[in-house]
C-alpha cells in the first residue's frame, strides 16, 4: 500500500463519519433529502456495478428494490429486523439468478426489453396475488424505525458497495468483467466462463437494490405494487448513472447528488410538468455528455496533457 | 510419427442451405505445423470457430488430447490448452497490453494472479518482441503489433495447439520473415500449430504439411509441395494462371 492509497483510505474514513454526523445536525427536510440522495447512491453504484463493465442497459432496478420493500412489507412486523433483510437478499439472489441464467445470454437491446418487462411482470404478479388472494391492493408498513436509522443503514450499503466495488475492481472477476465488455468472444476464448461471470455480478448488483428497497419500504408508511415498482425509479437511476460515468466506481455518485436535487426543485416549482422536464433532463445527458462527468473531466485532462506535450 | 494430438472426424456444419464444412476428417500430430488452405468461402475460417468453441458442429467428431470437444463452451476448450488468433485481430480495446496478457494467464490453464502473473505477463510481451508497450491501448499499436499482442495473449493459455487464423497476412518482407521466424520458435518450443494462410513462402517455409479444402471438402492432404502441386488444388486454389508456376514448384 502506497501513502497515496492511505491517504485515499484516510479522506474516505472521514467522509463516511461526516456523513454519519448529518442527522444530527439537519431538520426533518434535510434528513429525508439525504435518504432520496444516499439510497440514489446505493442504486446507482450498484445498477453501474454490472452495466458499466458488461453494458448491459438493465432496467430491472425497481423490480428488486420491489421485491425488497414488499418483502418488509410482509415481514415487518412478524420478524426482527436484520431477518427481514436476510429473507429479502435471499428472494433477491434467487430471483436475479433465475433471471440472470436465462436472460444473460441475450445480448444488447433484447436484454434491455427483457429487464423492463421483468419490473412489469413483477408488479404485475404481486398485483395479482393482493387482489386475488389478500384480497386489499396496498399495505401498511408499521416499523419502529427512525429516518436517521434509515439513514444510518443506507450509509452502511453505500459503504459496503462501494468497497466490493473497489475489490471487485481488483480481482479477477473485475478483469473478466472489462475483458467481458471488450469483446464476449475473445473473452471467451481466453478461457473465461462468461456467462458465470455475469450472472454474479448480476446477483450481486441486484442485492444491493433489493436491500435499498427493503430500508425505504418503512419510509411511505403504506405501499401498493404501482409505488414500490414505479418505472421511473429505473430510468432514474440509469439516468443519474449516466450522468455521472458508469466507468469508474465514483462515478454514479456523481450524477446522483445533482439530479436528486434536481428532481427534488423540479418535483417543487413544476409538480405537473415533472415528467417532461426529466424527459428533457434525459435527452440532454445522453445528447452532450454520452461519457458522463467522469468521462469529461478525463477527456479534458487528456486533451490538455496532449496539447501541452505537442507545444 | 508422433502422437496425435487433434483428430478431426466426419465434421459438419451448415448454414441454412449452405454446407459451409461438409463430413471434413484430418488429424494434427503433435509438434507439428499443419496449414489448413483452400480458396476465399472454402470453409477454413468455419473449421476454426468449430474447433474453438464460436460454433456448435452439426455433426461430427472433435477430439483434442483424447477429450471429445465438439460443442464445448469455448472457456473450456481454451482451457484444455487450445488458442486461437483471429483472422481481423481483436484486441480488447479498453485494456492494456499488459491488461490482455493478464487476461489469458489468469482464466487459461495457469491460473496465475498476482505479481506472478504480472512477470509472466512481462516475459510474454518480451517474447513477442512488444517489451516496450506494456502500459500501451491496443489502439496505439501499428497493425503488425496488434497482431503480436493477440498472438502473445493467446500463448498467455499455456497452449498445447494454436490456431493461427491469417496471422502472416498483410506483413510486409521485412515483417513477414520476423512473424515466419516466431512461429517457428513457437513450434521449437512444443507447440503444435495449425494455420490458416495465404501467404505461399510462409506455408512452404513453415508447414510440415498442408490439408487443403474447396467448398467445404477436404481435396488434398500432404507435404506443402506436393499438395500445392496437385492439379485440383491448383484449379481450385491457385487458378489457372499460376499452373505452370505451382507445377514448377513440384
Amino acid at each position: 500500500m502506497t501513502v497515496r492509497d492511505g491517504l485515499i483510505g484516510v479522506v474516505c474514513l472521514a467522509g463516511v463519519a461526516l456523513l454519519a454526523g448529518l442527522p444530527f445536525v439537519v431538520a426533518d427536510y434535510g434528513l429525508s433529502l439525504a435518504i432520496n440522495i444516499m439510497s440514489y447512491t446505493v442504486l446507482a453504484t450498484a445498477w453501474s456495478l454490472f452495466s458499466g463493465p458488461t453494458r448491459y442497459v438493465s432496467l430491472a432496478t425497481v423490480a428488486f428494490f420491489g421485491i425488497g420493500a414488499y418483502t418488509t412489507a410482509v415481514f415487518v412486523e412478524a420478524l426482527a429486523w436484520p431477518l427481514v433483510l436476510l429473507i429479502a437478499m435471499a428472494v433477491g439472489s434467487v430471483v436475479a439468478s433465475l433471471v440472470g441464467l436465462a436472460t444473460l445470454r441475450l445480448s444488447g437491446v433484447y436484454f434491455v426489453i427483457f429487464s423492463f418487462g421483468l419490473a412489469e411482470l413483477v408488479r404485475q404478479l404481486v398485483t395479482w396475488f393482493e387482489v386475488n388472494k389478500t384480497r386489499t391492493l396496498g399495505r401498511y408498513v408499521f416499523a419502529d424505525i427512525t429516518a436517521a436509522q434509515i439513514y444510518w443503514q443506507l450509509l452502511a450499503l453505500a459503504v459496503l458497495v462501494f468497497a466490493i466495488g473497489f475489490l471487485i475492481g481488483r480481482s479477477r472477476l473485475g478483469l473478466a468483467l472489462r475483458a467481458i465488455g471488450d469483446d464476449e468472444t475473445v473473452a471467451r476464448h481466453s478461457g473465461i466462463d462468461v456467462t458465470r461471470a455475469k450472472v454474479a455480478l448480476f446477483v450481486l448488483s441486484t442485492v444491493f437494490m433489493t436491500l435499498t428497497g427493503a430500508i425505504m419500504a418503512p419510509r411511505w408508511t403504506y405501499i401498493d405494487p404501482a409505488i414500490a415498482f414505479n418505472p421511473v425509479v429505473s430510468f432514474t437511476v440509469l439516468i443519474m448513472a449516466l450522468l455521472g460515468g458508469v466507468h469508474r466506481l465514483y462515478g454514479p455518485v456523481l450524477g446522483v447528488v445533482p439530479l436528486a436535487l434536481l428532481f427534488e426543485y423540479l418535483l417543487a416549482r413544476f409538480p405537473n410538468h415533472f415528467s417532461i422536464m426529466v424527459g428533457l433532463v434525459f435527452i440532454v445527458i445522453v445528447y452532450l455528455i454520452p461519457r458522463g462527468v467522469v468521462g469529461l473531466v478525463e477527456d479534458t485532462v487528456r486533451q490538455r496533457t496532449a496539447a501541452k506535450g505537442a507545444a | 510419427m508422433s502422437r496425435t494430438l487433434l483428430e478431426i472426424d466426419g465434421l459438419t456444419r451448415r448454414f441454412g442451405g449452405l454446407v459451409a464444412v461438409d463430413a471434413l476428417g484430418f488429424t494434427v500430430a503433435e509438434h507439428e505445423i499443419v496449414g489448413l488452405l483452400g480458396p476465399n468461402g472454402s470453409g477454413k475460417t468455419t473449421v476454426l470457430n468449430l474447433l474453438s468453441g464460436v460454433l456448435r458442429p452439426d455433426a461430427g467428431r472433435i477430439a483434442f488430447r483424447g477429450h471429445a470437444i465438439a460443442g464445448l463452451p469455448a472457456h473450456r476448450i481454451a482451457r484444455l490448452g487450445m488458442a486461437r488468433t483471429f483472422q481481423l485481430v481483436r484486441p480488447l480495446a479498453s485494456l492494456s497490453c499488459h491488461d490482455n496478457v493478464r487476461t489469458g494467464l489468469a482464466f487459461g490453464r495457469r491460473r496465475a494472479w498476482g505479481a506472478a502473473a504480472d512477470a509472466e505477463a512481462g516475459r510474454l510481451l518480451d517474447r513477442v518482441g512488444l517489451g516496450g508497450v506494456r502500459g500501451s491501448l491496443p489502439g496505439e499499436l501499428t497493425y503488425i503489433d496488434q497482431k503480436r499482442l493477440e498472438l502473445a495473449r493467446a500463448l498467455a493459455l499455456q497452449p498445447d495447439l494454436l490456431l493461427l487464423d491469417e496471422w502472416l497476412a498483410g506483413l510486409n518482407p521485412t515483417e513477414l520473415d520476423a512473424g515466419i521466424e516466431l512461429v517457428r520458435s513457437l513450434n521449437g518450443q512444443g507447440i503444435t500449430i495449425l494455420l490458416v494462410e495465404h501467404v505461399m513462402d510462409a506455408i512452404r517455409s513453415l508447414c510440415h504439411r498442408c490439408v487443403v479444402m474447396n467448398a467445404g471438402r477436404l481435396i488434398a492432404a500432404g507435404l506443402p509441395a506436393e499438395v500445392l502441386a496437385d492439379r485440383e488444388v491448383v484449379r481450385a486454389y491457385l487458378g489457372e494462371d499460376d499452373n505452370d508456376r505451382g507445377g514448377g514448384h513440384a
